[in-house]
């Protein structure tokens, strides 16, 4: 079962910032009280000016439920994202920012739903997949796990040494796709996640319980499509679209 | 709180009365679906209206299309944080759907279904008195699948999950039964004036 939401703002503490890709940051917030939540699920953030207006956004967390003690949202900077640019310009370590959550009760998944289950990200549509990577690294579980990810470019690829040293578990199969460059070392592939990749994803897992696709709606649209033209049942399909 | 370093430069302060709390405009349309774009062919398309478990009227989409068709422009308020303004809307009123039924509410709950399974609550009085439809047409245009074509509930007072994509029904309730995201932690009314985005705000 997801967590009952706790829904009152904390003010929250930036423990750390890390720059994960030219785009994106990655920020570490440690709570008064730290949520208990499930992978896949956000946090809303709210920015309040010092005559009262503020700014809402959603984030989603990167970090395993398994650390509650310190919360990772990645940022990705938009063009003209007044709350975005505010995080990558002007937050800084010991900053103070308001956060409620966890929120959000279906792009949710923990070793107990059980597996295999398949991961499908564009760019920052990899972030609350990667919480439910870190949880299943973190609990040490067989459950088999495919992450199909890609970016424009290798740099751009979220977390991508982390997700290196975990396929040694053997468990965990990533497979990572960049769009606008020759791939340049051996386990990146070079074009966009299109139906033959799919396929051969899904002919060395051929029934994933779930599978979990996030991105800007583009990618989820194109997706999702071609994961029914490939025979997934629409139940077993769940979307995360990220954009506007 | 005051957050260290934030002045909000995204206000606009001529559309302040009209922004809900929380709340930022956008141009765009953006897209948000639990899951897949479900794929509805108008020739097996039907709409059914249901009093309980029981169908007490059903339509085609030509059936549907001849009823009487109402404009209104609103904005459109998304929980996940954005508004758009003068959102365009073609569509049959509750109104209209009900009186063609020849059916008066019989309970004040009402639950809409969806051809992708989901399900949303909405209040009666909240679609009655023209303040719901079953929107057909989008800015001038059939709606596109991925906005809840080819219908969709147009709830706009509401928080935007409010209004069903792809609503292919209507059901009185005999009391207030939570959807999928009210099921979910969301609120059961949903007010952006009010900012009842979770249960319990």
């Amino acid at each position: 079962m997801v967590p009952t939401p706790k829904r009152q703002w904390q003010v929250a503490r930036v423990a750390a910032i890390e720059t994960l890709t030219p785009r994106i940051k990655g920020f570490h917030f440690t709570l008064p009280e730290p949520p208990a939540f499930t992978a896949g699920q956000h946090m809303d953030v709210r920015l309040v000016a010092p005559d009262g207006y503020e700014a809402q956004r959603s984030y989603s967390i990167a970090s395993a439920p398994e650390r509650p003690d310190r919360i990772e949202l990645a940022i990705e900077r938009l063009e003209d994202g007044e709350v975005s640019s505010f995080f990558h310009d002007v937050v800084q370590v010991g900053d103070e920012i308001e956060l409620r959550g966890p929120l959000g009760g279906h792009f949710v998944w923990s070793v107990e739903d059980g597996g295999p289950i398949l991961l499908i990200g564009g760019g920052s549509g990899v972030v609350p997949l990667m919480s439910m990577v870190r949880h299943h690294a973190a609990r040490a579980s067989s459950i088999p796990v495919t992450l199909v990810t890609s970016a424009r470019t290798a740099v751009d690829l979220l977390y991508l040494d982390e997700q290196r040293r975990l396929q040694a578990n053997g468990v965990f199969r990533l497979v990572a796709r960049v769009t606008r460059e020759a791939a340049a070392t051996p386990d990146l592939g070079s074009g966009r996640i299109d139906r033959p990749l799919l396929q051969g994803v899904l002919d060395a897992m051929p029934d994933p319980r779930i599978v979990f696709v996030c991105g800007s709606n583009p990618f989820v649209g194109t997706v999702a499509d071609l994961l029914l033209d490939l025979g997934v049942t629409a139940g077993r399909i769940r979307t995360e679209r990220f954009g506007g | 709180m005051a957050t260290r370093g934030f002045s909000g430069r995204g206000r606009t302060p001529s559309g302040q009365d009209r922004l809900p709390p929380g709340q930022y405009t956008t141009a765009d349309f953006p897209v948000l679906s639990l899951g897949p774009t479900p794929r509805v062919s108008l020739d097996t398309w039907r709409f059914t209206l249901r009093v309980g478990p029981k169908p007490v009227k059903q339509w085609t989409w030509d059936e549907f299309n001849r009823l009487p068709m109402t404009g209104v422009t609103q904005d459109i308020h998304c929980v996940t944080k954005w508004s758009k303004y003068d959102t365009a809307w073609e569509g049959v009123s509750i109104d209209d759907l009900l009186a063609d039924a020849g059916l008066d509410a019989p309970t004040p709950w009402v639950l809409a279904h969806s051809f992708d399974d989901y399900t949303t609550n909405v209040p009666f009085a909240d679609l009655a008195g023209g303040r719901g439809m079953v929107a057909l047409r989008y800015a001038g245009q059939p709606i596109d699948a991925d906005h809840g074509g080819p219908a969709r509930l147009l709830v706009p007072h509401l928080y935007f999950w409010k209004s069903a994509k792809w609503v292919n029904g209507l059901q009185f309730t005999q009391q207030d039964v939570a959807g999928f995201w009210e099921l979910r932690g969301y609120h059961m009314y949903g007010d952006p004036w009010r900012e009842q985005r979770y249960s319990g705000d």
